[in-house]
């Protein structure tokens, strides 16, 4: 029973730490509805600011408390900093393209503080009273995560009491209600945004450093932070504090408990309860009905593409089939990957653009095309292009069994129900490894026969990559994907000329995982292996910045950001250690140069041209 | 012979009666004016109709058949075309791919992925767009037409599954007041022709008793009068409503 006790506080010490990072990117997408991706990243810093202030002051309680109001004040003032550089000149962007600009300061923030801090983990050497024991029953129970259980309540209360008691709380209460209305009282919104990213940024500096004894500083608390914070911030319903709080208790105790009970499941809770909640409570736990979505700008027209442009692909066409006569096998390969990831991003843009769907968890489809083509050639034994049917018709069917949650939603939250849906694959693909191997992956998945040869498999490729790309673009342009735009221009007007536009919708999730599918089919021959980081959060972080730099609502966008992106990468990655640095560097200055993506931006200069 | 027949329908918000037992008929070529001051129900009647909002209780049959609560999607392929008070187009789309979309659904086109939608249905979208005087707008984005351009396009894809019944939520709000008549009397044309009945909400009374057959009053929910120009005129109760005392006018 005292084991049970203990583990339950375990769970409310953990939940403490992740409520204090939800809390300020809930107050942050309260008031500015930005879904800020670099949350994680603020959180990072604040550990690392932590590490280096406490390890320099007395090892006292005072000292410890002194160092970790330092470092929630220092990423205050970084957080308003990031606001007034960058995120002030993108309010009015489409929201997609704002959480594109956060991805480009998560990889800023990933080099510097690298450059920074080096790359080793910094635990924090703890001091005598830290590591002290409190007894419960026959258990001994940690000291430091008695003050992490208070420190939730203590800045909810705080928080509260903050947004309740003055007047900068009640101005950001009712920004998070109503924003354009409080502009038109006449309140100031750039210094009250400023402030709020302050305050949410301050937060998320909080909980990295009081979260640091009971780890390190390192460089993967980004990413785990972020998406912990956002399943937090679904769950709890999107701007609702004591929502966060309440869906960090209950994650954060039933993750505790989960790993007495059934340890291997530790990993999919999170994801499995914000499945849940998204399926029962679309709204969140505490969340009200959301605010209405802010006027954007239209969506251009759709048109098809103009002849220049036609001559233009039918030449890189012909380039790429020359290719193998003219480059190495070195060269053959990175053309390959970037054809898998042309398809790729193709995919998401079917669903992304004219569909209306974003989606933080396509990788679950490149994934399981991957694994169920491996598994094809691996347990089945069945040759190279049966496994290349089977891997669209994986995927493909598993998106049509989950996509009938995900059309019902919209925009961040659908997009985070397919983060759990690739989390849980992930997660699947991790822990079962007597199907999937685990880490160690499928291997030996070699192209045989006159595959095996490098021009042969680098043309199949190259077929299969081109032709399902060209598929989807064809059915974006017949009444299929007319219809499917309609839905996402108005749904209302759509359901009046009769359209069903939640099958539209279905069957267009559906293709755009069996496309994926296909991609990681490809992927998975070419590289000969399968691993879970196919199904990790950071190939779908790729395919969003493709689709996102080509332009999304652009039918050429995904060709060109894929082309683009892969380009990119490979070249940095051949000339400089700071990649990340350089790309997030080139993602924000594209951000703010073309805010319509790439190719929106060519379009929109070619017709100024004309017109 | 009767195409719309709503029987006592009544519809709450949050425990306030917003329709309160409307029953009321309409006939085929017939056009009727339904009218009230701001708040009495008229768009609640509007959105039950065509299937936006279930009703609590009554029945709305279409044709003598029983409608009552199906989809908005389905009454309209039973021939229903409804237009709305805050326009609802597709913006990525121009004036003519519009009229096409709607034209596609009629003819159960939208599954098809192989061939180019926009070089469908272009002669059967253009002649719907011509009498309303949209011809010249075919190829420009829906997304930057003006107001009463909008009302107009809604109109033609309404028109455009060959509608038994047409539902127009302040058709003409949003123009000027020569275009205004111009537009009803088209309407007016269209709905004898193919003998099409014909709901509309307006605020404009010059409009209401120039084109309407017969007027229905709504107050608060209930139907307090209804007849032909002349006698929606002579009301008391009507006057009362419209013109009378400060606590219960609103109107137009």
């Amino acid at each position: 029973m005292t084991v049970l006790v203990v583990q339950l506080l375990t769970g409310i010490a953990g939940a403490s730490a992740l409520f204090l990072v939800a809390a300020g990117l809930t107050v942050i997408f309260g008031v500015t509805r930005v879904v800020n991706f670099s949350h994680g990243s603020l959180t990072m810093l604040g550990a690392y600011v932590a590490w280096s202030v406490v390890t320099r002051l007395p090892h006292t309680p005072a000292g410890f408390a002194l160092g970790v109001i330092l470092a929630a004040l220092a990423l205050a003032v970084l957080g308003a900093g990031l606001e007034v550089v960058l995120l002030r000149r993108l309010y009015r962007a489409p929201e997609l393209l704002q959480l594109l600009a956060t991805f480009g300061v998560v990889l800023i923030v990933q080099d510097t503080t690298q450059a920074i801090w080096g790359a080793e983990d910094l635990p924090l050497a703890r001091p005598h009273w830290m590591r002290s024991f409190v007894a419960i029953g026959t258990e001994r129970f940690p000291f430091y995560d008695l003050v992490l259980i208070a420190a939730g309540p203590l800045v909810l209360g705080a928080l509260w009491l903050l947004l309740h008691r003055t007047r900068f709380g009640t101005l950001v209460r009712a920004a998070t209600q109503d924003r354009d209305m409080v502009a038109a009282l006449g309140v100031d919104q750039r210094v009250l945004f400023t402030a709020v990213f302050a305050l949410g940024a301050g937060l998320a500096g909080l909980g990295g450093a009081l979260a640091l004894p009971d780890g390190s500083a390192n460089l993967q608390i980004d990413l785990s932070v972020i998406t912990d914070a956002f399943v937090v911030v679904v769950v709890g319903g999107l701007g609702s504090l004591p929502g966060a709080y309440l869906a960090s208790l209950l994650i954060g105790v039933l993750q505790a408990l989960g790993i007495l009970l059934i340890p291997k499941l530790t990993l999919v809770i999170a994801f499995a309860v914000m499945a849940a909640v998204l399926v029962l409570r679309p709204q969140g736990l505490l969340g009200g009905t959301a605010s209405t979505p802010r006027e954007s700008a239209a969506p251009p027209l759709v048109r098809p593409a103009a002849p220049v442009l036609r001559a233009a692909g039918l030449a890189l066409l012909a380039a790429l089939i020359a290719a193998p006569l003219v480059v190495g096998p070195f060269a053959l390969t990175v053309l390959g990957e970037a054809l898998t990831a042309l398809l790729f991003a193709a995919s998401l843009h079917f669903m992304m653009g004219p569909g209306g769907m974003p989606s933080f968890g396509h990788a679950a489809w490149f994934g399981l095309g991957a694994y169920g083509a491996a598994l094809a050639v691996h347990a089945l034994a069945w040759p190279l292009p049966a496994a290349l049917v089977a891997a669209p018709l994986v995927a493909g069917a598993a998106a049509l069994a989950f996509g009938g949650f995900v059309v019902r939603l919209s925009g961040v939250y659908l997009a985070m129900l397919t983060l759990a849906f690739a989390q849980i694959v992930w997660a699947v693909a991790l822990q079962w490894s007597d199907l999937t191997g685990g880490d160690d992956g499928i291997l030996g998945l070699w192209p045989r026969g006159i595959l095996a040869r490098p021009h042969a498999f680098y043309w199949l490729t190259l077929g299969v990559a081109v032709a399902a790309t060209l598929l989807l673009r064809r059915a974006l342009y017949a009444p299929f994907g007319y219809a499917l735009r309609g839905a996402r221009d108005s749904t209302l007007r759509a359901e009046a000329i009769g359209l069903p536009t939640a099958r539209l919708r279905l069957v267009a999730f559906a293709i755009a995982g069996a496309a994926a599918g296909l991609s990681g089919g490809l992927s998975a021959f070419a590289k000969g292996s399968v691993f879970p980081t196919y199904v990790a959060i950071g190939r779908s972080v790729d395919a969003l910045l493709m689709v996102l730099l080509g332009g999304v609502q652009t039918m050429t966008g995904p060709i060109v950001g894929a082309l683009a992106y892969t380009g990119l990468y490979d070249t940095l990655l051949l000339v400089t250690s700071a990649w990340r640095l350089v790309l997030g560097l080139a993602v924000v200055a594209l951000v703010l140069a073309f805010p319509q993506g790439i190719a929106g931006a060519a379009q929109r200069l070619w017709r100024g041209r004309m017109a | 012979m009767t195409v719309l027949a709503a029987e006592g329908l009544r519809r709450s918000f949050a425990g306030v009666a917003a329709v309160r037992g409307v029953s009321f008929a309409v006939a085929a070529g017939e056009m009727l004016a339904l009218i009230g001051p701001n708040g009495a129900g008229k768009s609640t009647c509007f959105n039950m109709l065509s299937g936006q909002l279930r009703p609590d209780g009554g029945r709305v049959r279409l044709d003598g058949r029983d409608i009552t609560g199906l989809a908005p999607r389905r009454i309209w392929r039973l021939g229903v075309g409804r237009t709305f008070q805050i326009t609802a187009t597709f913006a990525s789309m121009t004036v003519r791919e519009n009229v096409q979309m709607a034209l596609l659904s009629h003819r159960h086109d939208i599954w098809r992925m192989w061939c180019a939608a926009r070089t469908r249905h272009v002669a059967a979208a253009m002649a719907l767009l011509d009498p309303l005087g949209l011809a010249a707008q075919a190829d420009v984005a829906a997304g930057v037409l003006a107001y009463g351009d909008l009302k107009r396009l809604e109109l033609a894809m309404a028109l455009a599954n060959e509608p038994r019944l047409l539902l127009m939520d302040e058709p003409t709000a949003g123009m000027a007041p020569a275009e205004r008549s111009a537009l009803m009397r088209l309407v007016r044309a269209h709905a004898a022709v193919r003998g099409i009945a014909v709901l509309f909400t307006e605020h404009d009374m010059d409009i209401v008793f120039g084109t309407a057959d017969r007027i229905l009053v709504l107050h608060q929910g209930s139907v307090i009068a209804t007849g032909d120009g002349a006698a929606i005129r002579a009301d008391a109760r009507v006057r009362e409503v419209y013109l009378g005392s400060g606590e219960t006018s609103g109107g137009h």
